[in-house]
């Protein structure tokens, strides 16, 4: 079982701050759906405003037919949330957690066990342990269990993999696919644009507003700018140095191990020779650029830097 | 009613498993009542006296042994001059300072009234007007016996004879007095903090988040924060009874379930007040400070130290909204008058009252948005 979302023009204001400008966007059933933006753009307060706990100043949020101003008991019924900040208790043990968000949902630990199995198996060791002393990792994957034991048909994820480590990042997204193939719909926000290509649809979310909305694969083919791979030796100081080339280079990023650039209306010729002559002045050798294959990252910081 | 019982059990365990409150839950209720009912006292007891003697004569050192034979009086020795008293007070090494003019016993001998001056520390002015009476009680009492002494067939009898006859209390003992109060103080404190910090702390924790996401409703939430420090609070009240009798003394005169009944109702209003305290805060910090500051007004309008009757007219009626005063007064007259409901019917319904309002307001402040 899930639902589909439907988004209408929502706004919110907080005193002057206007977190949420006219924002629509439909989330059809069963999608695992992905907001990708920095800190600031939004993403909770969008969450927020779904699982009813904020009252959006206009437009309006369906869950399935439920309206979450007018209908928020049942939504919350059908709703589990993962906040950003990890939420569950601190003093209670994993175990007593997890019974108590069953309890409060009419449901037992034993009874939705299978629901959980996936996750709960990973930190299930440690079911005697306080919720406080647990690692980032096994923290989420609590939360993630005490989010899903009641059998949500919406999942919401704030964040989830925020200040955990990759290898457990990782994981945790592998659970998050097998958990949609159960049916449910995943809404889940992240600040790490990496994850954006494991989402179905992702929306880029900036101030508010979104930069845009589509699956990772089509957001790719749209870009249209060049795209150029470079590294040399001395990594340390590069970006520096290049910031003072000028003509014709819009962007330089770090980009894992080497930094791409963008560059306007020049071939690779020309690229090339532009910063072979500015990175050798400045002391670099094996100089080697060559053009990249755009990935989702490249768009999105492409798209943020338009607006 | 079953999450209702959830939400007990989880708060239990927190309150069970937290090892620096327990402690303080039941440890330190028992210290205050049994250092706060020792000390909290307005007998005067160890006025320090020094006498100036003039007159170094039979009839002064009389009455200086009269003195320093009471058990009022610490006497602190002789000062040759006034100043050098004076200055003794000025340091609060005595309180009180006894002169005794020249040519006292010859005065009284020849008939002419001789002199006594007392001196004293008014700083703490019923301290000083009681120890002044103390004072001026054993000087009348030496009038009397010169006036025997001298004239045995003298009449010395006051033409109306008061007998004073003290009723519930019949040893002024003020400890007696000062405990049904104490133990009010103390669950008012425990309740109060336990609730208003409870709540409040979720919020900082951020558990309420996800509690908030849940369709536990209002009430059940609010039910689940206040049963168990009602219990406690009231677990509380049990152990201060029994300190009370076996360690003061005093037992409780009037019925006990009574007694339980009053402190139910009341503790449900203080209990709401601290959570609703903690609804309307988003620290820890911010719900501390309002809790002490309704605590300590409330303390000391409550008519725990001061009788609420010699207060000026406007601070009585604030007493209206003040339900510390209400339950020690109705605690008072349970424990040691043995009165019956219909003796404080009155201030049981504003208790009843102020719990059921509060209550409400603070169900209807908790919102479950952020």
């Amino acid at each position: 079982m899930s639902v589909s979302v439907h988004i209408n023009s929502i706004e919110k204001k907080f005193e002057k701050v206007e977190a949420l400008k006219k924002l629509s966007l439909n989330i059809e059933e069963g999608e695992l759906f992905g907001f990708i933006g920095p800190d600031g753009s939004g993403k909770t307060t969008l969450f927020r405003l779904i699982t009813s706990l904020l009252i959006p100043d206009g437009g309006n949020i369906k869950v399935g037919e439920l309206d979450s101003e007018t209908d928020f008991r049942e939504i919350r019924k059908i709703t589990g949330y993962m906040p950003g900040r990890f939420s569950l208790y601190h003093d209670l043990s994993v175990e007593e957690n997890l019974n108590f968000y069953a309890s409060i949902f009419n449901t037992t630990l034993k009874k939705n066990y299978h629901l959980i199995k996936d996750v709960y198996e990973q930190i299930e060791p440690f079911k005697k342990r306080k919720a406080g002393a647990l690692s980032g990792g096994m923290k989420q994957k609590l939360a993630l269990s005490c989010a899903l034991i009641h059998k949500p048909e919406l999942l919401i994820l704030d964040e989830p993999t925020t200040g955990v480590d990759a290898v457990s990042r990782k994981e945790f997204w592998e659970l998050l696919k097998k958990m949609q193939k159960t049916g449910i719909t995943i809404l889940v926000s992240t600040p790490y644009m990496d994850e954006a290509s494991l989402c179905d649809r992702v929306a880029l979310m900036q101030k508010g507003s979104l930069l845009a909305l589509d699956s990772p694969e089509n957001i790719v083919k749209k870009y249209d700018g060049d795209l150029w791979q470079l590294s040399s030796s001395n990594m340390h100081t590069i970006i520096a140095d290049l910031s003072e080339v000028g003509s014709g280079i819009k962007n330089i990023f770090r980009f894992g191990e080497k930094v791409h650039i963008t560059s306007n209306g020049l071939n690779l010729e020309e690229v090339k020779s532009v910063i072979t002559e500015e990175l050798k002045s400045k002391g670099h050798n094996n100089i080697i650029v060559e053009a990249a294959k755009p990935q989702i990252e490249d768009c999105f910081l492409d798209l943020m830097e338009e607006n | 009613m079953r999450i209702i019982l959830y939400i007990l059990q989880k708060e239990f365990i927190q309150v069970f498993r937290d090892k620096t409150m327990l402690p303080i839950i039941f440890v330190i209720p028992i210290f205050q009542l049994l250092i706060l009912s020792y000390t909290a006292t307005f007998e005067i007891k160890n006025v320090n006296l020094a006498v100036v003697d003039h007159d170094k004569s039979v009839m002064s050192s009389k009455i200086i042994s009269k003195f320093s034979g009471s058990a009022f009086f610490n006497f602190k020795g002789n000062a040759t001059t006034y100043d050098e008293a004076v200055l003794s007070l000025k340091r609060s090494e005595i309180d009180q300072i006894l002169v005794i003019e020249q040519n006292f016993e010859k005065n009284l001998r020849s008939g002419q009234s001789p002199h006594i001056q007392i001196a004293t520390n008014a700083i703490n002015g019923s301290a000083a007007s009681l120890m002044s009476a103390y004072a001026s009680s054993i000087i009348a009492d030496f009038n009397r016996e010169i006036i025997v002494d001298e004239n045995p067939t003298a009449n010395v009898g006051l033409p109306i004879n008061a007998q004073p006859t003290f009723w519930y209390n019949p040893e002024l003992n003020y400890i007696t007095y000062m405990v049904p109060g104490i133990l009010v103080l103390l669950v008012t404190v425990i309740g109060m903090f336990l609730s208003g910090m409870n709540l409040v702390k979720e919020k900082e924790m951020g558990t309420i988040e996800q509690i908030n996401v849940t369709p536990i409703k209002k009430y059940q939430f609010i039910t689940g924060k206040l049963v168990p420090f009602w219990i406690i609070a009231n677990v509380d009240l049990a152990i201060g009874l029994l300190i009370a009798y076996f360690v003061f003394s005093i037992p409780v005169v009037g019925s006990l379930p009574l007694l339980f009944g009053v402190s139910s109702v009341y503790l449900v209003a203080v209990l709401s007040l601290g959570l609703l305290v903690s609804t309307m805060t988003n620290t820890m910090q911010q719900s501390m400070f309002i809790s002490w500051f309704l605590l300590v007004i409330f303390i000391m309008m409550s008519g725990l130290f001061t009788p609420v009757e010699s207060m000026p007219q406007w601070a009585q009626n604030i007493n209206y909204i003040n339900p510390v005063a209400y339950f020690i007064k109705i605690n008072r007259m349970i424990m040691l008058k043995g009165s019956g409901f219909a003796d404080f019917h009155k201030e049981f319904y504003m208790l009843l009252v102020y719990a059921v309002s509060v209550l409400s307001f603070a169900i209807m402040r908790y919102r479950k948005r952020v």
